[in-house]
């Protein structure tokens, strides 16, 4: 219960600051003056403190959306295995059941930008849709390939499997692991599908649909967003970098510590990663999306035909 | 020991092939020319890799010799001359389809299932330790010809050819561990002779028609 509790808390607290490494990164490459480190944290106090401006035609969903959206995002952070696998709330749901956690966070999200019904929020709610229904078969395929690997659904168990049998070179997972990145892209509104910093409301996505929202409402959605982003890393750490976290039977407080300093470690190079990408990457017309993720679903199908002639 | 090293190998090899695959859907996803000849060129790199390797578990030396021609042949010296071809022609980055990438990709996704299926029985007859990997030898030389027959320029055509080849050559050291030396040395000089001419035949078109559009060439006489 303490490890499951203690991974909680620090998904929620190393989010935002996951999300301002990317941004610093980001701002290097470019050659700009960095944002300090903690300004997510910053942006964050400044809308709790501030009074919410609700739209007159607002309804109750409006307003629960963002409690929904952070609570979703939470309880995917507690089922997926970033520091240690024996989590009491990993056993209830599998990665399947992941997945439709963060579609019901879409899908609330899509209606309370259409609630107010404005112009943009309902053109991004679309958006959204499209790419949501396009970018959720590609993560699906991602999966089954891990899935085929270890023999078991649940995402613990397939931490368990990779840690515990010998090292080895599984070809299946390269083809899965560039799919689960452009995947990761899309979803996260990141640069080749959207721009997360844009100000331009004609090319925005994940930026039009929360427009109207203020205050502690903006600051719930800005902490879920930048949650659904570790969310992600942290799956693409289970399924393809499982190397120090702790395992079952093997996880007292030294364990989790080390395991606690191998999660930053990897998010410290991903963060880098991710903003190189991002800075080398131009932005996708809207159009071009969908090839975008055809090619990443195209991927992790031939990763699964691969495995299945290869045999390994 | 010896066991367990030759299991490493086999992996880092089904590796090498999976990234060939890999590569070979990277090219008929790609639109520009440049970028099409720069895959070329990490084709062969991991061709080399790969020949290797197989030369390295299997003790053939021969293998070795057709694996540094490779890496002359088909990592430095046909990617700089086709580079300096496009640039000469002005033809960087025109590259029309003639169908859309997301279609190219599923025709592409059947045509390995096909060349995986084709080669499953063939494979089970081979005692290579490189046998699973013919497959996608197969896989790579029908994408190859899918990515010939959905470009229209002239360029890109020879540039699915090239890959073509590599293709045939990883099937060769993968179902036998290579091909006799002379034939190896006979199809790289063909390669480069095929890349000189064909260099001169792209000039030719162009004059001819003021574009590099093969479509030209279909009509016999002017009207």
């Amino acid at each position: 219960m303490v490890r499951q509790f203690g991974e909680v808390l620090l998904a929620i607290a190393l989010a935002p600051l996951f999300v301002g490494w990317i941004a610093q990164c980001r701002a290097w490459l470019q050659s700009r003056t960095a944002p300090p480190l903690t300004q997510p944290y910053r942006m964050l106090r400044k809308l709790f403190h501030k009074e919410v401006a609700l739209a007159a035609d607002a309804t109750r969903l409006f307003r629960i959306t963002p409690y929904v959206l952070f609570g979703s995002m939470v309880l995917a952070a507690a089922i997926i295995p970033s520091i240690a696998t024996d989590l009491p709330f990993a056993r209830v749901a599998d990665a399947i059941a992941l997945i439709g956690i963060f579609a019901t966070a879409r899908v609330f999200q899509s209606l309370a930008a259409m609630d107010i019904g404005t112009a943009f929020g309902s053109m991004g709610a679309r958006r959204e849709m499209m790419v949501g229904f396009l970018a959720e078969p590609a993560l699906l395929m991602v999966l089954f390939n891990a899935f085929l690997l270890s023999g078991s659904t649940a995402l613990p168990s397939l931490v368990e499997a990779y840690s515990s049998g010998p090292l080895s070179i599984n070809p299946s997972l390269t083809f899965a692991g560039i799919a689960f990145v452009m995947v990761l892209l899309a979803e996260n509104a990141r640069i080749p599908i959207d721009n997360p910093s844009t100000h331009l409301e004609l090319t925005m996505i994940h930026e039009a649909m929360v427009l109207e929202y203020s205050a502690r409402h903006l600051a719930l959605i800005e902490w879920a967003s930048s949650l659904k982003l570790f969310n992600y890393a942290c799956i693409g750490f289970a399924l393809f970098l499982p190397w120090g976290i702790a395992t079952h039977g093997a996880d007292g407080g030294w364990a989790l510590l080390l395991a606690a300093a191998a999660l930053v470690a990897k998010l410290i190079v991903s963060g880098a990663a991710l903003a190189l990408i991002e800075s080398l990457s131009a932005k996708l017309r809207i159009f071009r999306a969908p090839e975008f993720l055809a090619i990443a679903f195209l991927l992790a199908v031939l990763g699964l035909l691969v495995h299945l002639l290869l045999g390994s | 020991m010896m066991m367990h090293q030759s299991h490493w190998i086999v992996e880092l090899l089904n590796l090498l092939a999976s990234i060939l695959l890999l590569i070979s859907f990277a090219m008929l996803s790609r639109r520009r020319t440049q970028r099409l000849i720069t895959l070329y060129a990490w084709q062969g790199l991991v061709l080399f890799a790969s020949t290797c390797l197989v030369a390295y578990s299997s003790g053939q030396k021969e293998l070795y010799y057709s694996a540094a021609l490779t890496l002359l042949l088909k990592v430095i010296v046909l990617p700089w001359v086709l580079y300096r071809l496009i640039r000469d022609l002005g033809a960087q980055w025109d590259n029309e389809l003639l169908v859309n990438i997301p279609t190219t990709m599923l025709v592409g996704l059947a045509l390995v299932i096909f060349a995986f299926g084709l080669a499953q029985p063939i494979s089970m007859m081979a005692n290579t330790i490189t046998r699973n990997t013919l497959g996608i030898a197969l896989a790579v030389i029908l994408l190859s010809f899918l990515m010939m027959i959905t470009r229209r320029k002239a360029v890109t055509q020879v540039i699915g050819f090239l890959a073509m080849e590599n293709g045939l050559f990883f099937a060769a050291t993968s179902a036998t561990y290579g091909m006799p030396m002379v034939i190896e040395l006979g199809i790289a000089l063909d390669l480069l002779v095929a890349v000189f001419i064909l260099g001169i035949f792209f000039f030719q078109i162009r004059e001819q028609f003021d574009s590099l559009d093969l479509h030209h060439l279909e009509s016999l006489k002017e009207d």
